[in-house]
């Protein structure tokens, strides 16, 4: 797929670090002189602080109001654009939820190659972002990945690691508790692949009963050894205390949970599922506003800060062009790409989220997904 | 009441202390004999309530033991005493009908169902209340709730009843029909009542005996009119009826007479009951009614006060005097439809026979 | 003030048997007049209570049942398709005609011109899967349509165009109002066949619904036995004491929620606290951990702890007013210990009980947090699923149906209550 071969270009020239240009910003003109942003708080946040509104409030002296609300973000969207009074300006998004709010008119479409910043070397940004462009309404900014990660102690293994995702099925090789998302997404997808579907038929299957039916059937092999999650922060929390041996969790928990905190887990890149996450506009923003969120918006996913914030947690940036910027984590110093998911160490079998198929069919199999969990 | 068998409730040196420090009920002694309505009466604070509740069971003796039927009873639980209580606020069973409140006590002694309603039958129709059987007690008056109250303590047949200030939330009226109805009771069925107040005039219309208690001791153990007649100390004579004090020093013992000289130097002639001899002090107790406005002869004690007030009150007409220093002398004037002379701010010469004021132990 | 008066005959008032005033006026006008002014200054003092209940309670409960029936969406995204379908019969074996599919493509163009077509497809997809990707593909290709044979041209765009249950869907769900929100929550649907219960796999509200109540009973239930004697020690010690235990009691009201769950997790996960102890003790061994937390063990042991003190305190001011001397007097009467308990203090504790009950179960029915945190798949409430509704699917009718079923749910309860205990024998205290 042309997505995979972007990232996994993107990566091959992680290392090679260009010229750092800074570019002179265009003048604002009608502009509101104050911004509200909404992400997801923590580690994920303040590198968005960092890398994007510190530098662009500098420049302009625009001042910032943080919203720690991106996990409620489809639903007050929805409220305020009902009130008809929409308060945000920006709002950090993951793409299945960027479409969702695209389909119900609650975002604003992006005309990219008008509004975002060309490559350095004047690649249009349709280009440079390219397939990660899910849905008209979605700026791009990272590419992280759900996967899982083991403790890197547990004697009952007798020494044996977990080499693929089909160890989270294996009761007998790897005896001990798991943690998945309480979600049918990926973890339908691993039950798949764990039971024999390649690959590329793994959407095929999912969409007949008997498909479902089969997902649901390997995940009844290990149903009563899984803690079941529903905030990311969860799973390196129940590794931590060895509630766990095997979890699934964003690759950015597990690497701060390992390289910050010293943790004894290790990886499991297999069968990774790619996802994105990036800014919407909200609809029926006033004009002012609207041309403030487009001046910022362009700066901040040019090339050059996307390529910034990855030295703040291990997330790739969701351009081309900022690959070959990547450098050393800010403060632990240690080369971030092979914390990339796009590395190709990491990336040797990856697994591709479709998002058209789920925004179709995620309120079909959530029902039976949390009807198999209830059983 | 004074038969030949044992005593129905005996206390034997009892004493009760709460906190280890003070005796709250010093060394009782008392025999309550069968069939007899003996009341405790006494202030608030004074032991009566103590007694009572030792006697329930639900206080322990901290020394002595009391008997019942010449049974120990100080390990029997209260359920066990078989003795029925009547509360100060009744205590009736707020979730129960009449009726079941008073079936309580013989369903829990696991009387047959027909007998049960035949007895309570019974009781509710000898405090007259039969039809009221199926209402709840808070649809009931004060008055109905007490005679209530009164059916549930005698419905299973005790020996005993224990009541505790039952009459004290009623009105005046009610108070004195319920004291008669209380006493009708216990005439016709002949239990032993213990009955606690700390109202003289209830203790006096309804007792045999009362005891006076004060500060945790029997101060006076006797049949009313004793009790208002002949007081023992002055606690007594001042607790019982009105009563007029005056406090002065033996200076002679005459058999059962005695004379006392006041502050001011009168010198009175009066019944020596508790003195502890020539030169002691000695309190003075005299009731209103005794004194004459008109003394003659009879009267041995004349003295001479100044009026200080005058209270019409119908069948007779209350004086204030001044008498020997005391100015809360109070004279009772029975209104015969004389003319009688006494007027605000004079002077008038009152009189009393020797007998009528007793010499007794002196009070600050 | 005489002149008021019920002998019509003795003045020159009108012979109508209507009692009236001086003026004339009858009697029950005048006092309402006069009464008004008083009612109206009455009302003026309460008028900001009212209108904050009104808007922070009673519109949003109606706005809620008004959610879970309204469905103007697809009348108001494509009006001439569904004046169009009016004529066709869905439980026949035929696509509708031409009118129906051109009717479409007009409608279609305006709607992708307002970008509202993506809305409709949403709102299908609840109904059947695939209609979101439907209406957002067409939505690319309406506009490239010829005039003309608009039905190959829909069928080419979308082979599930062709399909009869596409357009069943949208006839069923054309009408303003629609029992289908209802429908879903309690695990039914409207087919072509009518209306049956879902397939056995997709079942969930039902199992919820059930489990909710049960559960809510279950922690209820041991909030009370918890509960019970800890007022009764907080009734009868002495006050220095009852004050102390009290402030403990008291105590997890002062601290957030989120740490209370969260310190659960701590002592009641298998690696915990209560487990290490267990093992340490002997009492269990290390492979045999219990299984305390991310089930409904979890759940009832966690929200009996945070709704506690709403069963103690009703239980505890109504067993403060309980005077000692009716246990007394039933002990006199010859009751032993628990007879005395039982028939004489347990029941004058039932109005604090209900309160209690009624208290912590409703507030038990609707949690959330505590549930998601610590119940796991099988500890989770029906609440769970109204707040993903809301939340992430977005499907808030099917939310505010779910919600107008708990709601009615609750009511009943109540009115059962009533029958069997009264609602009036509910005391605070």
């Amino acid at each position: 797929m042309k997505l995979k071969m972007l990232l996994l270009a993107s990566v091959a020239s992680v290392g090679f670090t260009g010229p750092v240009v800074s570019q002179d910003l265009e003048p604002c003109e009608n502009c509101a002189d104050e911004m509200t942003l909404v992400s997801w708080g923590g580690a994920y946040q303040a590198s968005q602080v960092k890398a994007y509104s510190e530098p662009y409030a500098e420049m302009t002296g625009v001042t910032f109001v943080w919203d720690e609300s991106s996990n409620e973000a489809v639903a007050k969207l929805r409220a305020m654009n009902e009130a008809g009074n929409v308060t945000w300006d920006l709002v950090d998004v993951v793409a299945s939820d960027a479409i969702r709010l695209c389909d119900e008119g609650l975002a604003r479409p992006m005309d990219v190659d008008a509004e975002l910043a060309d490559a350095p070397d004047g690649t249009p940004a349709s280009d440079d972002f390219g397939d990660l462009l899910v849905s008209e309404c979605f700026i791009p900014q990272i590419v992280y990945s759900t996967t899982a990660a083991y403790r890197a102690d547990v004697e009952e293994w007798g020494g044996k690691e977990p080499e693929d995702i089909c160890a989270m099925f294996d009761m007998e090789t790897f005896p001990g508790k798991r943690s998945l998302e309480k979600r049918p997404i990926n973890n339908m997808e691993w039950a798949l692949l764990c039971d024999g579907v390649a690959k590329e038929d793994v959407y095929d299957v999912l969409e007949t009963d008997e498909g479902v039916a089969q997902a649901l059937a390997k995940l009844d092999t290990i149903k009563d050894q899984v803690v079941w999650w529903s905030a990311a922060a969860e799973p390196p929390q129940l590794l931590a205390d060895g509630e766990v041996v095997l979890a699934s969790s964003y690759n950015g928990r597990f690497f701060s949970a390992i390289e910050e905190q010293g943790q004894p887990f290790k990886m499991l890149w297999d069968a990774q599922v790619f996802d994105l996450d990036g800014w919407i506009i909200p609809e029926g923003l006033p004009e002012d506003r609207l041309n403030r969120v487009l001046h910022f918006v362009k700066f901040a996913t040019d090339t050059q800060r996307l390529a910034d914030q990855a030295k703040y947690i291990s997330y790739g940036p969701a351009r081309l062009s900022s690959a070959p910027l990547v450098g050393k984590h800010a403060e632990l110093g240690i080369d971030m790409a092979p914390h990339m998911p796009t590395d190709p160490e990491n990336a040797k079998n990856t697994f591709l989220y479709n998002y058209e198929w789920w925004a179709d069919n995620r309120d079909d199999l959530d029902a039976k997904f949390q009807a198999w969990l209830a059983q | 009441m004074s038969e030949n068998r044992g005593a129905a409730v005996r206390f034997e040196s009892v004493q009760k202390s709460y906190d280890g420090e003070t005796l709250v009920v010093k060394n009782l002694n008392l025999d309550i004999a069968r069939g007899e309505f003996l009341t405790m009466l006494g202030p608030s604070g004074s032991g009566k309530t103590t007694c009572l509740m030792m006697l329930a069971g639900f206080e322990p003796a901290t020394h002595g033991e009391i008997f019942l039927n010449d049974r120990p009873i100080n390990n029997v639980p209260p359920h066990k005493r078989g003795i029925g209580m009547v509360f100060q606020n009744y205590a009736l069973f707020p979730h129960m009908t009449v009726a079941e409140n008073l079936a309580f006590p013989l369903q829990v002694r696991g009387m047959d169902k027909a007998e049960q309603e035949k007895k309570v039958k019974r009781a509710l129709e000898m405090v007259e209340l039969g039809s009221f059987g199926a209402r709840r007690p808070a649809q009931l008056s004060g008055g109905q709730q007490q005679r209530v109250a009164v059916a549930r303590a005698l419905v299973f047949d005790p020996e005993l009843v224990l009541m505790d200030e039952p009459l004290g939330a009623l009105d005046k009226q009610l108070r004195e029909q319920m004291q008669y109805e209380i006493k009708h009771i216990h005439e016709n069925l002949g239990v032993t009542i213990v009955y606690v107040t700390h109202d003289q005039t209830e203790a006096l219309t309804m007792s045999d005996r009362v005891a006076v208690f004060n500060d945790g001791v029997i101060q006076q153990l006797s049949a009313p009119d004793v009790l208002y007649e002949e007081p023992q100390n002055s606690f007594v004579a001042q607790f019982i009826g009105e009563n007029n004090k005056l406090t002065g020093e033996v200076t002679e013992v005459n058999g059962k007479e005695c004379r006392v000289r006041l502050p001011d130097g009168t010198e009175l002639v009066a019944d020596a009951v508790n003195i502890s001899g020539v030169g002691g002090k000695t309190t003075i107790s005299l009731r209103p009614e005794r004194i004459e406005v008109i003394p003659t002869d009879q009267h041995q004690n004349q003295v001479e006060g100044l009026v200080e007030e005058l209270i019409y009150l119908g069948d007779h007409i209350r004086v204030r005097m001044k008498v020997a220093g005391n100015d809360e002398f109070i004279v009772k004037v029975r209104n015969r439809g004389e003319r009688w002379d006494l007027k605000k701010g004079q002077m008038h010469k009152i009189g009393w026979a020797a007998k009528d004021c007793k010499a007794l132990d002196a009070v600050a | 003030m005489s002149s008021t008066t019920t002998d019509t005959s003795s003045n020159a008032m009108p012979d109508d048997g209507v009692v009236r005033a001086a003026d004339g006026t009858p009697l029950k006008k005048r006092l309402a007049r006069a009464l008004r002014r008083e009612k109206l200054r009455s009302l003026m003092l309460i008028a900001p209570l009212l209108i904050f209940i009104v808007l922070t309670f009673i519109a949003p409960i109606a706005d809620m049942l008004f959610r879970s029936v309204e469905n103007n969406i697809v009348e108001d995204t494509i009006p001439l398709t569904v004046e169009a379908l009016a004529d066709w019969d869905p439980a026949s074996d035929e696509l509708p005609g031409e009118p129906v599919f051109a009717a479409l493509h007009a409608d279609l163009l305006i709607a992708v011109e307002e970008r509202i077509h993506t809305r409709l497809g949403s709102r299908l997809n609840y109904e059947s899967s695939g209609m979101s990707g439907l209406f957002r593909k067409t939505g690319r290709r309406v506009k490239r349509m010829d005039e003309g044979d608009y039905t190959a041209q829909f069928i080419e765009a979308d082979e599930d165009w062709g399909d009869l249950e596409t357009w069943r869907v949208i006839k069923r769900f054309s009408p303003p109002y629609t029992p289908g929100y209802f429908l879903n929550a309690v695990d039914a649907e409207q087919t072509s066949e009518g209306l049956q219960l879902k397939p056995e796999n997709e079942r969930i509200y039902l199992t919820l619904f059930n489990r909710t109540i049960v559960m809510s009973l279950a922690i209820t239930v041991s909030c009370l036995l918890l509960g019970f004697p800890i007022a009764y020690l907080l009734a009868h010690l002495p006050l220095r004491t009852s004050n102390m235990l009290m402030i403990l009691v008291l105590l997890p009201f002062w601290t957030s929620l989120l740490v209370r769950t969260s310190a659960w997790k701590v002592l009641l996960q298998q690696q915990g606290v209560i487990n290490d102890f267990l093992v340490w003790i002997g009492l269990i061994d290390d492979t045999n951990r219990l299984v305390m937390i991310n089930n409904q063990t979890g759940t009832i042991i966690a929200m009996t702890h945070i709704l506690l003190p709403f069963m103690i305190l009703p239980l505890f001011s109504v067993m403060k007013t309980i005077a000692p001397y009716y246990v007394r007097a039933a002990k006199s009467l010859g009751a032993n210990d628990w007879t005395a308990f039982w028939r004489v203090y347990f029941p004058q504790t039932i109005p604090g009980i209900g309160a209690g009950a009624i208290l912590v179960f409703i507030l038990s029915i609707g949690y959330y947090i505590t549930p998601e945190l610590v119940g796991g798949t099988s500890g989770i409430f029906i609440s769970n699923r109204i707040a993903y509704h809301i939340s992430s699917s977005l499907n808030w009718g099917l939310a505010a149906a779910l919600g107008t079923i708990l709601l009615g749910l609750v009511l009943l309860l109540f009115y059962v209550y009533d029958k069997i205990v009264g609602i009036d024998n509910v005391k605070l205290g």
